[in-house]
């Protein structure tokens, strides 16, 4: 610790740090464009320049460490004469059009001109104009505004890891941009908005839409995947306009992927269901929620007294925890046991081995977000992480970065953006079994395999990672998407286990939707029914689906889509209206998105969050809940009456995270069957709202499926 | 006694009544100050706030950038404005309304607007028949400045040394 003097008040600071970073945790104000606290130090905007007593010029403050006994000066007369004058320079090329560009109203630039700039400038010569970029369907470029502050630039190359945008030329020639004209296909690259401090990279889907002052705040929680990343919503009137990231660092630190930034535009799609509809003789009816909830109710009583065991209900792993634990209490006071959110698993055998029950919560991160930071090697089996769960794709990213060794085994070699030894193989299966033979043998367990492990081939890659793997301290096991939807689910688990057992790795099975932790802790599963795979096979004379395309969202679509054609009734809730459905359902009910209700999410580490209601549900759609709720007064069943989200939160008792996944060990993996391929789901692919947001379906990432 | 024979011949002797048929005498004939409105009008100052418009380019593309500094300007949250972007790429309005009963006829929004749009012009008789015709639309808006264009640009430019 040493101790220094800004402007006459004594701080301490941590050796090494910088001058900019004290202030900011004293609350001292110093101007700045390229500094950002999350991006390396550029020190090339010079915006921060302040008096440091003893050195003949004005310091960088961002590139200045302190030292003890400093004295530091941003007020005098030196300081803000060096910030008068950058700020003059930094104008002199900027086109000063804040009338028509979108950040106007919320400009770093703007901001630290009114603050700390001059009001005339000395300059009368022609300002530079430089050509914008198409840099695909998420960014809007204006470049003649940049100020050459080269966050995006870093972004891309520390954060991204792609070197997408970089500078060219020099001084008044330097321009930012692709290297070669294409789009910039991060999928995190909507972060470069927030970063550019000036209009130069704005939001595309927004562009001249709104203006800052007019849009008021809703926090909320992004509902894609398991992060839980914290959003705000910014919404004009009842229309949400954007979605920005909300500061978290334990779960989302600053940023949040394109996924829920832009999911946003399928709220107010045309393609939301406008009210309640039955279907009689054919022909689809408009009716109000009274008559609908009363033909459900009968219809759902009707059928629960008597075939319980052929009613099935699904529920998309993204609903939030209040509608899963409503819907599951409801179909149980009926007496209806089928209930599953495991829509795209394919291999449900793993729930012989270990059923699931109260007490076990399969998918979930055994460790925190940080803690992955700081693993020693991490393997993926089954995963393309980066597309699958970008933030924790990140994290894992900066795990490398500190040094961790980072494995995987895949069916195919994915693009990841950073270094990592890929095991690809059709075969993968038998690489994870020759991974775990290796270590049974090195560490004594060789009487535990069965045949088929004791059989497969071993290569030298797999040996090396065996022998890593026993040696190092902080070792992860993560199974991803493709793991959970192969047909060898059960196997890649109970492999994954004897590895945990053995070499004493960490596992984890990553949940992949916002709620898939939660839907287990309120028992939304087949605890005694069947599971989605056996209700779609088996005859079901009746489903409720919340919040789910059965033909898109189920692991086998057309199995999914004859399954509900064949059934007596459907009913759908669900906020988007699609011809499919119309040709199966019987009934249709208005569902509220994530931004018009109230609600929680479990993310992957188990943490709760709840959030508000951020606008008025559109057209005639009404919370999950509160729907749930009605029906089950109609049922006449207990304990329906809740008046507010928070309550029924309250009436939640949530399982504990409690996996055990050592018990599998000695369950054995099973002989395996013949290989079949699974594919990766793509990243705009995963839900509803990211199918019908046109921006991100018109990026190469939503094509390349 | 002699306060009371004065109090009399005051009374009697009519002097108030003399005094002020004199001034009345004297303003009959000097120069007349009334206007007979509507018949004569008052001179108006190229500042005059009346009624509002919207003005164009000489090429006739209309000005407006759809900033919406006039709108959050408004102390009487008289306008509103929806944007958008338009094919050609440039950031228009898609909708501007000005509540006339709401505006206080201030000013601020001509005076906030960066590219003259917005202006108020030299016409302040002017009455609503049907309900709901006080809010004037953006065609109402750039129709009425077509109309004043030779008055609105004689005005700034009678203004522009003093801005
Ligand atoms: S585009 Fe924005 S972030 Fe990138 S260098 Fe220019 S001003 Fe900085
Ligand atoms: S004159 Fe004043 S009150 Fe009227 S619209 Fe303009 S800013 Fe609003
Ligand atoms: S009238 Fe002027 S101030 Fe108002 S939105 Fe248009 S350009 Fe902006
Ligand atoms: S913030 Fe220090 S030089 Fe840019």
């Amino acid at each position: 610790m040493v101790k220094i003097e800004i402007n006459g008040q004594v701080v301490e600071a941590k050796e090494g740090s910088m001058l900019i970073d004290v202030a900011d945790q004293a609350n001292i104000a110093i101007p700045r464009f390229c500094y950002h606290k999350k991006l390396s130090i550029a020190a090339n905007c010079r915006m921060c320049l302040v008096e440091v007593e003893g050195a003949p010029k004005a310091m960088p403050a961002c590139a200045t460490p302190v030292t003890d006994g400093m004295k530091v000066l941003t007020q005098s007369q030196k300081a803000k004469g060096a910030q008068k004058n950058v700020m003059e320079f930094l104008l002199i090329n900027h086109p000063l059009d804040c009338p028509i560009c979108d950040q106007g109203g919320e400009c770093e630039l703007q901001d630290v001109a009114l603050e700390y700039g001059d009001d005339v400038s000395h300059f009368n010569e022609g300002k530079r104009v430089v050509a914008d970029k198409d840099i695909g369907s998420l960014i809007q470029t204006d470049m003649t505004r940049c100020i050459h502050c080269t966050r995006c630039v870093r972004f891309g190359q520390e954060v991204a890891g792609m070197m997408e945008l970089g500078a060219t030329g020099r001084s008044e020639w330097m321009e930012i941009g692709t290297y070669i004209e294409k789009s910039v296909s991060s999928e995190m690259s909507g972060n470069m908005i927030d970063l550019c401090p000036v209009g130069a990279l704005t939001s595309k889907p927004f562009r001249y839409s709104a203006r800052p002052w007019e849009l008021q705040s809703h926090p909320t929680i992004a509902p894609h995947d398991s992060i839980g990343s914290n959003i705000v919503i910014h919404a004009k009137g009842n229309e949400v306009k954007r979605v920005v990231p909300a500061e978290n660092e334990s779960v989302n630190e600053v940023w949040i992927s394109d996924r829920d930034r832009f999911s946003y535009e399928a709220i107010h799609s045309e393609d939301r269901l406008q009210t309640p509809m039955i279907k009689n003789k054919g022909q689809w009816q408009d009716v109000d929620w009274e008559t609908a909830l009363a033909f459900v109710a009968d219809k759902l009583k009707a059928y629960a007294e008597t075939f319980p065991d052929q009613v099935g209900v699904l529920a998309a792993p993204n609903a939030t925890l209040e509608e899963l634990h409503l819907l599951q209490k409801m179909a149980r006071g009926l007496g209806i046991e089928n209930l599953d959110h495991r829509l795209r698993q394919s291999d449900f055998r793993l729930d012989a081995v270990q059923p699931h029950s109260e007490k076990a919560v399969q998918p979930h991160l055994n460790l925190s977000f940080d803690g992955l930071e700081n693993q020693d090697l991490v393997l993926l089996v089954g995963s393309w992480l980066r597309k699958e769960i970008p933030l924790l794709n990140h994290r894992l990213r900066k795990a490398g970065q500190k040094g961790a060794g980072i494995w995987a085994i895949n069916p195919e070699t994915f693009d990841f953006n950073y270094d990592m030894t890929q095991i690809a193989s059709d075969q993968w299966l038998l690489k994870l079994a020759g991974l775990v033979k290796t270590v049974a043998e090195k560490t004594g367990h060789q009487s535990d395999l069965p045949q088929w492990v004791a059989q497969s081939e071993v290569d030298t890659e797999v040996e090396t990672l065996a022998q890593q793997m026993i040696e190092a301290e902080n070792v992860s096991v993560m199974l991803g998407q493709i793991a959970q939807t192969d047909a060898h689910y059960t196997e890649l688990v109970q492999l994954s286990a004897c590895l945990e057992a053995w070499t004493g790795a960490n596992l984890s099975i990553v949940p992949l939707s916002a709620n898939t932790v939660g839907a287990q802790q309120v028992g939304f599963l087949p605890l005694k029914g069947k599971n989605a795979e056996q209700m779609l096979s088996s005859r079901t004379r009746m489903y409720l689906n919340f919040g789910l395309e059965p033909e898109k969202d189920l692991a086998d679509g057309q199995l999914a889509l004859n399954a509900m054609r064949q059934a007596e009734f459907v009913v759908n809730m669900t906020a988007f209206d699609s011809e499919t459905q119309r040709d199966y359902a019987d009934v249709l009910l208005p569902i509220s998105t994530f931004a018009e209700t109230a609600g929680s999410f479990v993310n992957a580490m188990g943490r709760l969050q709840s959030f508000k209601m951020a606008i008025e549900p559109v057209n005639d759609a009404k919370p999950g809940w509160k729907v749930f709720r009605v029906l089950g007064n109609l049922l006449g069943l207990d304990g329906f009456d809740q008046t507010n989200a928070a309550q029924v939160r309250s009436d939640i008792a949530l399982t504990p995270l409690s996996p055990d996944f050592q018990s599998l060990e000695a369950a054995k993996a099973p002989e395996q069957s013949a290989i079949v391929t699974t594919e990766q789901i793509n990243i705009y692919a995963v839900d509803a709202m990211v199918r019908r947001s046109p921006s991100l379906q018109a990026t190469p990432d939503a094509k390349s499926a | 006694m002699i306060a009371f024979l004065k109090h009399q011949v005051k009374s009697f002797g009519f002097t108030e009544l003399f005094k002020g048929l004199a001034v009345t005498g004297k303003y009959l004939f000097k120069s007349k100050i009334t206007v007979r409105y509507p018949e004569e009008k008052t001179p108006l100052s190229p500042r005059f706030r009346g009624k509002h418009a919207l003005r164009r380019y000489e090429n006739g593309e209309e000005r407006c950038i759809a900033c919406k500094l006039c709108e959050v300007v408004c102390p009487a949250n008289a306008i509103t404005i929806e944007s958008e972007e338009r094919k050609d790429g440039t950031r228009r309005t898609t909708q501007y309304d000005i509540d006339m009963f709401k505006c206080i006829y201030c000013g601020f929004c001509e005076e906030a607007c960066p590219v003259d749009a917005i202006v108020e012009t030299r016409v302040f008789e002017y009455e609503f028949h049907e309900r709901g015709s006080h809010i004037m639309t953006k065609e109402d808006l750039l129709a009425f400045g077509d109309e004043h264009e030779t008055q609105i640009a004689a005005d700034r430019a009678a203004d522009a040394k003093y801005r």
